[in-house]
């Protein structure tokens, strides 16, 4: 895109044009692992927001110090630091989350999500740019993953947000809960992006040929 | 000697790492489109998972716990893995040149395989001894491979097959992903 990047602009793709999870297809393994409930997918998409816009603003700063060489190692501190920051403040302050997402809070570190947009995004840009960026891409990622996580819950357990949703008569499709079911529900909402997208292109391109006409 | 076979079934069946703990995405979607790359990724994932293990312990126990640095725990494994997957890349290229070019791109990114970073928090965690830890790291490792090759094979055959066309690419491989989780999990209660 020839077109000139502005803050909105950078927040803007992220959050649609290039959805991390939707499009670029990264960042898959906390998305399948906590979208088990509407409420872990939330904190999860948060923390991960948190550092990435952390990460991309600090890195952006950097970027001219970090010599082009050893900015891998430099990325991985930078980042690593950050989300030790989180997970202290999660633990402190929020145990009960802290406790179900778990395992998961260290492993943002190795987030495909946030050490691409390093690579890709911040080590080239501007830090307003960058924070934009960052901005975009992890609330993309906390839409995304609440979607397939509300998907999950309403039909894997009849609930949302913890509140009873279907009533009582509902039987729970415990299979959408399991480990299998978040494979099968990104699928089928992958289907229903890729259907939407190719109807958006279809239009996009209908109205440009209509200004050229 | 009958904990250690029980902890093999479990790593590779019961607990398997992609499967049932979605560890190890990634690589699983991306590097599963032919069997033989997916087979050289899996050998140089146990590879690295297996001395990360072992030196993830080593430096938590004999670094950050006498310093009492635990809260950097985080820092100091990724950065040991970093380190790791650096040396394992050298002397790949000194010693097996062949198999670094087979491997390419795919060594360096080992480094953010979620698995590596994975197995060692976990281990660090339930609190294993050494001999556990470095046998876990190599356990789960050949439950990713497993995964793996198993998951290329069907995306091999799916290339080859009619798809509908809205099916195609990734919304296919995770659905025929869906359903292989759906068998592993006919494994879980297998061991008490």
């Amino acid at each position: 895109m020839a077109k000139k990047q502005t803050f909105w602009s950078a927040l803007l793709n992220g959050l649609l044009f290039e959805n991390p999870t939707f499009v670029l297809m990264v960042g898959m393994c906390p998305t399948l692992a906590v979208t088990t409930a509407a409420s872990n997918a939330i904190g999860m998409g948060l923390s991960t927001t948190v550092v990435l816009v952390c990460s991309n603003l600090f890195i952006s700063l950097l970027r001219n110090m970090i010599s082009e060489k050893i900015r891998i190692p430099a990325f991985i501190v930078v980042i690593a630091s950050f989300v030790t920051i989180v997970e202290m403040v999660l633990k402190a302050y929020m145990p009960d989350l802290s406790a179900t997402l778990g395992l998961y809070i260290p492993l943002i570190v190795v987030n495909c999500i946030i050490f691409a947009r390093a690579e890709a995004f911040a080590f080239k840009n501007g830090p307003i740019l960058a924070l934009g960026d960052g901005l975009g891409m992890g609330l993309g990622f906390t839409v995304a993953i609440t979607i397939l996580a509300s998907v999950r819950e309403i039909f894997g357990a009849g609930t949302l947000f913890g509140m009873d949703l279907m009533g009582a008569s509902y039987q729970p499709m415990a299979i959408l809960t399991a480990p299998s079911g978040g494979f099968l529900t990104l699928g089928l909402l992958l289907i229903i992006v890729n259907m939407v997208r190719k109807k958006l292109d279809a239009w996009v391109a209908a109205r440009k040929e209509a200004e050229l006409a | 000697m009958k904990e250690y076979l029980l902890m093999l079934v479990g790593c590779l069946l019961v607990n398997n790492y992609v499967m049932c703990q979605f560890l190890g995405i990634c690589p699983f979607l991306g590097v599963s489109k032919k069997f033989d790359t997916a087979l050289g990724m899996g050998l140089a994932v146990t590879f690295v998972m297996t001395l990360a293990s072992f030196m993830t312990w080593m430096v938590e126990h004999f670094l950050l716990i006498p310093l009492d640095l635990m809260y950097l725990r985080t820092i100091a494994f990724i950065l040991v893995i970093a380190v790791l997957v650096q040396l394992v890349e050298m002397a790949l290229k000194k010693l097996s040149f062949s198999l670094y070019q087979a491997l390419g791109v795919y060594l360096p990114l080992i480094t953010t395989n979620c698995a590596v970073l994975g197995v060692a928090v976990l281990n660090s965690n339930n609190g294993y001894g050494l001999l556990q830890s470095t046998l876990s790291g190599c356990f789960s490792a050949l439950g990713f491979t497993l995964s793996l090759l198993l998951f290329s094979c069907i995306r091999e055959r799916l290339e080859m097959s009619d798809v509908p066309k809205w099916m195609e690419g990734f919304p296919g491989a995770l659905i025929a992903a869906g359903l292989m989780a759906v068998s592993f999990m006919g494994f879980g209660g297998l061991i008490g």
